[in-house]
C-alpha cells in the first residue's frame, strides 16, 4: 500500500510530502524522504517488550507491572524529573506536564541541552521570524550560521530555501544568494556564494562587526575580526542590506559555542537592525521533529518553554537551576522518567552517572544509551509510524502526523495515561 | 446531566428578551434554560443579585501561535501572575498573557462563558484549537485571518466576488474557523517586504489591490455565504496619529445592514480614533467616529479600551508592531505566515504620565459614552493589547460613574483634558447598557443568538452569571468600588447548566465547545477540487493540501453552524 503526504517524525523540518509503501507492519520504501527519514521509517530495532533490571541483568516484564512500578517510583520520589518529550506528540507532552504538576516534579525537554540558550535570548530581545514558506516564496538572501543543513536537516535547502523556487523567486539557483558562516568547511559551505570562516568562539565579535557596519559605524571595524577580513564583512553586510528579503537560520554552532545566548541575542539584534533597511527574519534550526511542540505545550500550560519546577506548588522557571543538567549534576533528583529522548547519549558524564544511580525509567520504542542507565524501559509505538498526534515544525506550524499501520505497541498517551491515573489515584 | 438548577430571586437583565431588571426565577435543565424546573432541582437563591446571561468576549487574544509566543518570550509576565493548584484548578502563570487555564479560570470567575479568539492564521489553526481545548470553561470561536490571503487578493483583483466567497468557505471549513477577520488588510502582505499600506486606496505591492477593495469584496463574500458574523475588521493605520480619517472612510464602505446584524464590525476602535499628525499633537477624534457610528446602524464596534499599567501587545498587524517597537525599544517578535498574514508582539507599559497614553485611555471611554446605541459599541480591551481582560470591571465602573472618571482625572497627565472631550461627558451608563455591551450585544453582533447564546429565554444555552451586586440598593455612580468588585467575581458562574465557578474559584473540570461555520457551496465552487487553487497551494505552501485541514479530533465538542451559500 502506498501512503501519500506522510509526515516525517525525524527532524524539525517535519517534511509532510513523503510517500511510504507498506505491507502489513513493514515499511518497504520511502520516497521523497532524506536518508535520515528512510532510516527512521525502515529501521527495525525496536524493543519487543518492557524490560526491568534485576541485579545486573535485564528481565522481561509486563506493561502492567512496568507501569505500576513506574508510578510507584514517581510517587516515592521527593524530587522527580520528567525529562525528554521532544520525540513524542503534543497529546503525550500535555499529559506529562499535568503529571509533573500533580507530582510536584521538574519537567524539562531537550531544549535544555539544545536551543535553550536561544530561548533565553528570545526572552531578552524577542524573535523576528516567519514560517518557512515565507522564506521559500520571497527570500533572495539566505544565511546559515553555525548550521550544516545538508547533514543535519537534509531537505531544509530543497524544501524551503536554497534549491526551491518560490512565488517571487522564480529561479532559486539564480535568484538566491547563500551565505554560510561556520568554523570549518562543510557540505553546506561548499554551495555557499559567500563562506565566512570564523575562528572558533569568535561569532559574537563577527556579529558585532556586522551590526556596526549596518549602523554606519563600519569605519571602526578592524582589519580582521575573529579571522574574518574587513572586506568580507563589508561584502556580507552589503549583500544583506541589498536583499529584498533575507533569512538567517542558526544552529547549535552559534547557540552552544562561546557566548551562547549572547550570540543569539546579537544575531537577533542584527536582524532587527537590518529590518530598519529591508526585510529580514531569523530562525533556529530545531533538531527533534517535535521539540518545538514540547516548548509550545509547556508554555501554554505552565508559561515557560522548558525547565519548569512544580515543587513549590506554582510553576517556577530558572534555567541554570531548574534545568536537567544542573539538577542531575547537583545530584538533586531521586527519580527520573525519560520520555522520547536519549539523555544517556547527550548529557555530561556526571549527569549520566547520577541517572544510573537513581531509579530511571525510560519510555521509548528503541534501545539506546539511556537504556543502560535505566531500571525499567517501556517500549511504545513510534509516532508518525504506528501512532499519530500533533507535532510543531521548527517554525511553529502544527501538523498532524499519520499512523501508517497498527502494531501491538501502545502509544505514549496510553502508557503515560495509565501512569498518570495511578498517580492521580494515589494523590487523591 | 444533573437534575437541573432553579435560580430564585434573580435580578435579571436579559436585553435580547427585553428584560430590563426584574426579580424572577430561572429554570435550567439539560444545559438549557427551560420554562419550569424539574422537581428536585438544585436551588440557588440569588437573593436579588444581578443575574445576566454568561459574558461573551467578541474580541480577545487568548489562544494560538502569537499568544503562546507572547508567553514564551515573557517569563517576567508569567511570574507576574501565578497561582498554585487548588481543587480542580491547575497551576496558572501570567498576568497579561496568562496560561490557557489561567485565562479560562479568570474569565470564568468573572462570569464569562464564551470567548472569540480575535485572530487565527489558517495555517496555524491546529495550534489555536489545541489551546481552545486547554481553555475548558469557555465556548471558543476563532476569527480567521484573510487580510493577506493570496488567493483572496487574486480574486479581488479579478473582481470575482464569488470566487472570494468560495475561498472563504473552503478555508473556514478546513480550519474550523468562525468568521472572516481582516487585520490591516493588504498591510500584512506588504509587510512581507518590510512595507505597509498607508491608506485604504494604497495598492498592495505586486497584487495591485487596495485595502478598500479587499474590505468591500469580503463584505460581499461574507453575505453571499450568509455567515453568522459580519466581516470583523482591524482597520489600516492602527495607532497612527490622524488615522481617524482612515477609520471614517472605512466605515463608509459598510453597506446597509440586513435584518439581524451589522455588515461590518470594527474592532478596537480606540486605536483607530486619533487626530493630530504626530505623537506630539495626537488628540481624540472619538466625536467624529461616534457621529459616523450613530448614523450607521450597519456598523458595530468594540472599544479597545486601554488601561494604565503593564501589558503585552499582540496582533496580526506585523508592520504596526515594528513601528511600536521603534517607539518602545523593549523587545520585538514578528511572525509572518506564508500566503496568509503576519503577526507581531511587543510588551508595553501604559503610563498615567504619558500624555499619549492618557489620550488613548480617554478615547476608549468616550466611544462608549458617545455611542447612542449600546448594541453598537461593545466592551473590550482587545485583550491583552489595551489591557488584560481582568480590567473589564474597572472599565465598567468608569463607564457607570462620572465621579470615578473625575477622580482618575486627578491622577493623569493634566494636559489630557485639552486633547479629549471625556471630562465634558456627563453620561453614566446603566446596568442595562453594561449587559448589552458585555453579552447581548456580542451575541447579536456575532450572530450566535441562534444557537442560544447571550440570552436567557427558554431554549437558550444555560450560561448564566450571578454577581454579588444588588442593583436596587446600589448607586453605581457613587458606589463604583462595589461595582468593580462585584463584576470581578461572580457568586455563581453557570455554564451549559453546570455551576462551574463559585466565589472566585472554579469548581469543576471544564468541557467547552468550539463553534465554527460551514457554508455549503455548489460543487463548482468547491476550492478543494479547483485546479488553479490546488495547483497554487501545492506550489507555494510548505504544507501539503491534505495535511492542512484541522481534523475533527481537535474539536471534541464542536458546534458547527451551517449556512447555505447564495452562490
Amino acid at each position: 500500500m502506498r501512503i501519500e503526504d506522510v509526515v516525517c517524525p525525524f527532524c524539525g523540518c517535519l517534511c509532510d510530502d513523503l510517500v511510504v509503501s507498506v505491507e502489513g507492519t513493514k515499511v518497504l520504501s520511502v520516497e521523497n524522504g532524506c536518508t535520515l527519514a528512510t532510516e527512521k521509517f525502515t529501521g527495525d530495532h525496536r524493543l519487543a517488550h518492557p524490560i526491568r533490571r534485576t541485579g545486573g541483568a535485564w528481565e522481561k516484564t509486563t506493561y502492567d507491572d512496568a507501569i505500576r512500578e513506574t508510578a510507584e517510583i514517581l510517587l516515592d520520589a521527593e524530587r522527580p524529573l520528567l525529562y525528554g518529550w521532544s520525540g513524542t506528540f503534543v497529546e503525550a507532552q500535555t499529559l506529562g506536564v499535568h503529571m509533573a504538576e500533580l507530582l510536584g516534579a521538574v519537567i524539562d525537554n531537550t531544549s535544555t541541552v539544545c536551543h535553550g540558550p536561544s530561548i533565553l535570548a528570545i526572552q531578552e530581545v524577542g524573535h523576528p521570524g516567519c514560517t518557512l514558506g515565507q522564506v521559500k516564496n520571497r527570500a533572495d538572501v539566505i544565511v546559515y550560521w553555525g548550521a550544516n543543513p545538508i547533514e543535519a536537516h537534509p531537505r531544509h535547502m530543497s524544501r524551503y530555501t536554497t534549491f526551491t523556487d518560490g512565488f517571487f523567486v522564480k529561479s532559486a539557483f539564480r535568484d538566491r544568494k547563500v551565505i554560510v558562516v561556520d568554523i570549518r568547511e562543510t557540505d553546506s559551505s561548499e554551495i555557499a556564494d559567500e563562506f565566512v570562516k570564523v575562528t572558533p568562539g569568535g561569532d559574537y565579535a563577527v556579529l558585532t562587526a556586522l551590526r556596526m557596519i549596518v549602523r554606519g559605524k563600519g569605519d571602526l571595524v578592524p582589519a580582521t575580526v575573529s579571522g574574518v577580513t574587513r572586506e568580507q564583512l563589508f561584502r556580507v553586510a552589503e549583500i544583506c542590506l541589498s536583499a529584498r528579503f533575507g533569512a538567517i537560520f542558526f544552529g547549535l554552532g552559534l547557540t552552544m559555542s562561546r557566548g551562547k545566548s549572547k550570540n543569539i541575542r546579537n544575531a537577533i539584534e542584527l536582524t532587527e537592525e537590518l529590518n530598519r533597511h529591508t526585510k529580514f527574519t531569523i530562525s533556529p534550526m530545531r533538531g527533534h521533529w517535535n521539540v518545538y511542540g514540547s516548548n509550545e505545550v509547556f508554555t501554554w500550560i505552565t508559561g515557560y518553554p522548558y525547565a519548569v519546577d512544580f515543587s513549590r506548588g506554582i510553576a517556577f522557571y530558572n534555567p541554570g537551576e531548574t534545568t536537567s543538567v544542573d539538577l542531575l549534576r547537583r545530584k538533586e533528583c531521586d527519580a527520573c522518567l525519560v520520555v522520547a529522548s536519549d539523555p544517556g547519549a547527550h548529557f555530561p558524564r556526571a549527569c549520566a552517572e547520577h541517572l544510573a544511580s537513581i531509579p530511571t525509567v525510560q519510555i521509548d520504542p528503541h534501545m539506546n544509551a539511556t537504556t543502560h542507565l535505566s531500571r525499567i524501559q517501556i517500549p511504545v509505538a513510534v509516532t508518525g509510524i504506528d501512532a499519530e498526534g500533533t507535532a510543531y515544525r521548527m517554525d511553529g506550524v502544527p501538523i498532524r502526523t499519520r499512523k501508517l499501520f497498527s502494531t501491538g505497541y501502545p502509544d505514549d498517551v496510553s502508557v503515560l495515561g495509565r501512569i498518570y491515573s495511578l498517580v492521580k489515584e494515589a494523590k487523591g | 446531566m444533573t437534575q437541573g438548577i432553579l435560580i430564585k430571586n434573580a435580578y435579571v437583565i436579559d436585553p435580547l428578551s427585553g428584560i430590563r431588571g426584574e426579580i424572577m426565577d430561572i429554570a435550567i435543565r439539560d444545559g438549557r434554560i427551560v420554562e419550569d424546573a424539574l422537581p428536585g432541582s438544585e436551588v440557588i437563591d440569588a437573593g436579588g443579585c444581578l443575574t445576566l446571561p454568561g459574558g461573551i468576549d467578541s474580541h480577545s487574544h487568548v489562544c494560538g501561535t502569537k499568544v503562546n509566543f507572547g508567553r514564551y518570550m515573557s517569563p517576567e509576565d508569567m511570574r507576574a501572575g501565578r497561582t498554585s493548584r487548588k481543587g480542580v484548578m491547575h497551576v496558572t502563570s501570567g498576568y497579561s498573557v496568562p496560561t490557557t487555564f489561567g485565562n479560562s479560570y479568570r474569565y470564568s470567575t468573572m462570569g464569562y462563558t464564551t470567548v472569540l479568539e480575535g485572530a487565527m492564521a489558517p495555517l496555524e489553526a491546529r495550534h489555536t484549537h489545541e489551546e481552545f481545548t486547554a481553555t475548558p470553561h469557555q465556548d471558543m470561536l476563532a476569527n480567521t485571518l484573510f487580510d493577506g490571503n493570496w488567493s483572496v487578493m487574486e480574486a479581488v483583483r479579478e473582481k470575482d466576488v464569488k470566487r472570494a466567497a468560495a475561498i472563504v468557505a473552503w478555508t473556514l471549513a478546513a480550519v474550523k474557523g468562525f468568521a472572516i477577520k481582516l487585520t490591516n488588510p493588504g498591510g500584512t502582505e506588504a509587510w512581507g517586504w518590510g512595507k505597509d499600506v498607508s491608506h485604504i486606496h494604497d495598492p498592495v505591492p505586486y497584487f495591485e489591490v487596495t485595502p478598500a477593495e479587499i474590505i468591500s469584496t469580503m463584505i460581499q463574500a461574507n453575505e453571499i455565504l450568509r455567515l453568522p458574523h459580519s466581516v470583523h475588521l482591524h482597520c489600516n493605520n492602527l495607532g497612527v496619529p490622524g488615522n481617524f480619517r482612515t477609520t471614517l472612510e472605512t466605515m463608509d464602505l459598510a453597506p446597509p445592514a440586513g435584518d439581524d446584524r451589522q455588515t461590518l464590525y470594527l474592532t478596537h476602535v480606540q486605536f483607530h480614533s486619533y487626530g493630530g499628525t504626530t505623537w506630539r499633537d495626537i488628540s481624540s477624534k472619538s466625536e467624529e467616529i461616534a457621529r459616523s457610528l450613530n448614523s450607521k446602524p450597519q456598523v458595530v464596534i468594540d472599544m479597545g479600551q486601554i488601561m494604565f499599567g503593564r501589558t503585552t501587545t499582540m496582533t496580526a498587524d506585523g508592520p504596526m508592531e515594528f513601528k511600536l517597537y521603534m517607539l518602545h525599544h523593549n523587545k520585538w517578535s514578528n511572525h509572518d505566515v506564508e500566503l496568509e498574514t503576519g503577526s507581531g508582539i511587543i510588551p508595553v507599559y501604559y503610563s498615567r504620565k504619558s500624555l499619549v497614553n492618557c489620550v488613548m485611555w480617554a478615547i476608549g471611554l468616550e466611544l462608549a459614552l458617545l455611542a447612542k446605541n449600546p448594541w453598537q459599541c461593545l466592551l473590550s480591551t482587545d485583550n491583552p493589547n489595551g489591557a488584560p481582560f481582568v480590567k473589564y470591571p474597572e472599565i465598567i465602573a468608569l463607564l457607570m460613574s462620572r465621579r470615578m472618571r473625575e477622580n482618575e482625572r486627578k491622577e493623569i497627565d493634566p494636559r489630557t483634558e485639552h486633547y479629549v472631550p471625556l471630562f465634558a461627558l456627563d453620561r453614566e451608563l446603566d446596568w442595562y447598557d453594561i449587559a448589552v455591551m458585555t453579552r447581548a450585544g456580542q451575541a447579536k453582533a456575532m450572530g450566535i443568538t441562534r444557537i442560544g447564546k447571550g440570552h436567557l429565554s427558554p431554549g437558550a444555552q444555560a450560561d448564566v452569571a450571578i454577581y454579588p451586586l444588588k442593583p436596587d440598593n446600589l448607586d453605581p455612580s457613587v458606589d463604583y468600588q462595589q461595582v468593580m468588585a462585584g463584576f470581578s467575581r461572580t457568586l455563581y458562574t453557570i455554564k451549559r447548566g453546570r455551576v462551574v465557578a463559585r466565589d472566585g474559584d472554579v469548581v469543576v473540570e471544564g468541557a467547552n465547545s468550539t463553534i465554527w461555520t460551514r457554508s455549503r457551496v455548489p460543487p463548482e465552487y468547491d476550492m478543494g477540487s479547483d485546479p488553479e487553487f490546488t495547483r497554487k497551494f501545492d506550489q507555494y505552501y510548505t504544507v501539503r493540501l491534505r495535511n492542512y485541514p484541522v481534523q475533527d479530533v481537535y474539536l471534541p465538542r464542536g458546534i458547527c453552524i451551517e449556512t447555505e451559500a447564495a452562490l
